[in-house]
């Protein structure tokens, strides 16, 4: 292997390559070549670093440099002043919002400080499409310690005594899922991973299949040792075009390096690992229903028991766990079930990838250990709230979440603190809504994904979903009356109780939480305003005379033409051609323009 | 691609028959087997849901239930460049919903839809999971990050 003396370590993810990263690769790769320098200096196309705020990233190595929003015209100016005269590119540098300067080494941004990254340790280091890179880096060596030091029980024990559970909602314990799978005997069992990622704003797993897809192969191969199966099966979703071609390249990767495929590592075990994809469909995270999906039927839930560990797939023992899950397992059977026991809380241990979105300054994806708080989360790591506005919720776990206010800040985060807060764990989406966020609007919002993706196996999901989706609406058309809201909570608690899946059962929760934390913003549609200012029904934009300096700024936005007036004279909207989208608003730069 | 009128022609047919013998004419790779033929005509309409029926000897009706049930299916002929809106919640919250709006009022068409000369159609998507972006519009492959609703114009007209 050649030896280069800096690497230039390129974001590949989707974030990335929508703002230009393949191109930013290819113009490095020119400039290098020019030089003579392609050598000495290697780029490496590797998976999210996380940060997909400041998009694309570019660092370099050894000495850590964050180049930030990178440029596929930047390219040149990269090499010739870093590689070539070893100066680093100020302009490039992420600048600490706070402190105003430039962090010249990554390990010094605030950003990273409080991360500790389990399930995303090879994201944004190595090069996915190169099973030799995630080799250098350990991999595979657990797969090589369970087959030679430990009996299949044993490396169970493993997972169980490490506490890991799992990552895709519900937090079943990992190493009792496992055990389950075991016990039952057939010659034909599955080992199955849920790569069906449905949560609205959650990306974790997408990431982590973008780059490090060997680590779920390698967790999938144990998981087969385990339980005594011989086919792996993941489950993806069609909208993931790039973490599919990825995971296909380090499939056959690993069929040429003899670690899927008849007797691996020269063991007698025989593993082999089939792609499945999902056509969009939010039950099918279930394992149920995704289950019948990859049988070739529609996604439909089915009760529980008999559970998959016993009757899954086809009919036989199948054990499905989600990407996040299968992504820490290697590491914990290198480093042991006490270290990885050592991070975390009581009852949740090791870390959580969390998909930080909505209007935090920070977007991106983090891992911190169990009990971090929110408050460390989404003001620490997550740069605060965008444009300096208020904090006022965060929705966690996703359409079968809740919001939580500004009292739960402090609580650390784990799957029980967040039952008991109203909310869930879910798959780790967090969006982040500020005081021009409508909570009524938002639970309309969850509502309608519920309601579109329901099944329709059961009459309390399908229907009473329906119901509440029509009540919120009327309400947000200013024709609510205080008895909707009643109506609410009895629907809410109903479907709770009396749906089928997890999908139903938790469907209500968006609404129950926010008409537990935010009652008074449904009272006051009942009474005909909106807080928040974001119900049409219950504005008008207004042009302040005296601050309108007839810039002309908002007439040109407006994608109406409902405002006149002639330059360096106050403005005026047409109520009745105003569409109420606000451009003009966010376009001012004289706050002359107020939501009545 | 290739459009679709009324009966298949033997060609098609035989593209069919092939898809479906890559997977050992096996129904319980369904899924899969869709999705190459949807890649290959574009949409699914009955026509080639019923050949696929007969290769798989499964009924129409379970075929139609499929493709019904999940949304990446189509029974409509998609636009020449397809639009897609993201909903998810990161998008929402940065104001994709009077993206969409603007979208449906220029084109004149709803969402599911296609512009009658068949250029643009109009769907709604939840997450492409480039949240850092929101809000986010995609017409073909190509995505476009932090649209405003005054940047619709100008990205339609770079198809037009």
């Amino acid at each position: 292997m050649a030896q280069y003396k800096m690497h230039l370590l390129v974001c590949g993810g989707t974030g990335c390559r929508a703002s230009e990263s393949t191109k930013l690769v290819e113009n490095l790769q020119t400039v290098l070549r020019t030089n003579g320098l392609d050598n000495e200096v290697q780029v490496v196309t590797t998976g999210c670093f996380g940060f997909c705020e400041k998009g694309p990233i570019v660092k370099v190595m050894p000495d850590n440099t964050f180049y930030v929003e990178v440029k596929p015209k930047d390219a040149e100016e990269i090499i010739n002043e870093h590689a070539i005269k070893g100066r680093k590119v100020s302009r490039l540098l992420y600048v600490d919002p706070k402190k105003e300067e430039a962090v010249s080494d990554s390990k010094h941004m605030g950003f990273y400080q409080k991360q500790i990254r389990i399930a995303l340790r090879n994201c944004g280091f190595i090069n996915p499409e190169n099973i030799d890179e995630y080799i250098a880096r350990d991999g595979y060596a657990a797969l090589g310690k369970a087959l030679t030091e430990y009996s299949p029980e044993q490396t169970i024990d493993v997972i169980k005594k490490s506490g890991l559970r799992g990552r895709g909602g519900a937090g079943f314990p990992t190493g009792l899922k496992w055990e389950f799978a075991s016990k039952y005997k057939d010659n034909e069992k599955y080992v199955v991973c849920n790569a069906d990622e449905g949560d609205p704003g959650a990306f974790m797993d997408r990431s982590i299949l973008e780059g490090d897809p060997h680590s779920i192969l390698e967790a999938m191969i144990i998981c087969g040792y385990c339980i005594g199966a011989r086919n792996g099966l993941i489950y993806i979703r069609a909208e993931y075009p790039l973490a599919i071609q990825r995971l296909k390249i380090a499939i056959n990767q690993a069929r040429e390096y003899g670690l899927l495929g008849e007797n691996i590592l020269g063991s007698s075990l025989s593993f082999d690992i089939e792609i499945r994809y999902g056509a969009g469909a939010f039950v099918c995270g279930e394992e149920t229903a995704l289950i019948h999906s990859m049988e070739g039927e529609r996604g439909e839930p089915t009760v529980k028991p008999p559970f998959p560990a016993e009757a899954g797939y086809l009919g036989k023992p199948t054990n499905v766990n989600n990407v996040e899950t299968y992504a820490s397992v290697p590491v914990i059977i290198l480093k042991g079930a006490d270290w990885f026991s050592s991070i975390g809380t009581e009852k949740s241990k090791g870390t959580k990838v969390f998909a930080l979105a909505g209007k935090i300054n920070n977007v991106g994806l983090i891992e911190v250990p169990m009990g971090t708080t929110l408050r460390e989360v989404i003001f620490e790591i997550g740069g605060g709230i965008k444009n300096g506005k208020a904090f006022k919720a965060v929705q966690t776990g996703g359409p079968s979440g809740g919001c939580l206010t500004e009292k739960h800040l402090d609580i650390p985060i784990d799957f029980e603190n967040l039952v008991a807060s109203g909310s869930m764990m879910g798959s780790g989406g967090m969006i982040v809504m500020d005081e021009d966020d409508c909570m009524v609007s938002v639970a309309k919002f969850y509502l309608e994904f519920t309601v579109e993706e329901s099944c329709g196996k059961c009459a309390p999901c399908r229907v009473g979903n329906k119901r509440m989706q029509e009540i919120l609406d009327q309400l947000t058309k200013g024709n609510g009356t205080s008895e909707m809201i009643d109506q609410l909570y009895n629907l809410g608690s109903v479907i709770k109780d009396t749906a089928l899946c997890g999908l139903g059962q938790t469907s209500p929760n968006p609404v129950l939480s926010t008409l537990q934390n935010f009652h008074n913003e449904y009272v006051a549609h009942v009474e005909g305003r909106c807080p928040a200012g974001q119900c049409r029904a219950f504005i008008q934009f207004l042009i302040i005379a005296k601050k309108c300096t007839g810039c002309t700024a908002c007439t040109r936005v407006c994608p109406t033409g409902a405002i006149t007036g002639e330059r360096k004279q106050p403005h005026t909207i047409d109520q009745l051609a105003c569409i109420k989208c606000g451009v003009c608003q966010r376009k001012c730069k004289f706050n002359a323009i107020e939501v009545m | 691609m290739c459009a679709l009128k009324e009966a298949l022609s033997p060609v098609n047919i035989k593209t069919i028959k092939d898809i479906c013998q890559s997977y050992n004419n096996n129904a319980g790779n369904l899924i899969n087997i869709l999705h190459r033929v949807q890649e290959e005509f574009g949409y699914l309409p009955i026509e080639v849901q019923e050949a696929v029926a007969r290769e798989l000897s499964i009924s129409v009706a379970k075929i139609y239930g499929v493709v019904s049930f999940y949304t990446f299916f189509t029974m409509k002929p998609k636009g020449k460049y397809p639009i897609s809106v993201c909903l998810g919640t990161a998008c929402y919250v940065r104001g994709s919903e009077p993206i969409l709006e603007e979208l449906k009022k220029t084109l004149a068409i709803n969402v599911g839809e296609t512009t009658p000369d068949g250029f643009f159609s109009l769907d709604s998507l939840r997450c492409v999971g480039a949240c850092g972006l929101a809000p986010v519009v995609i017409v073909g492959e190509k995505v476009y990050g932090r649209v405003e609703v005054h940047d619709i114009g100008k990205i339609l007209s770079e198809y037009k």
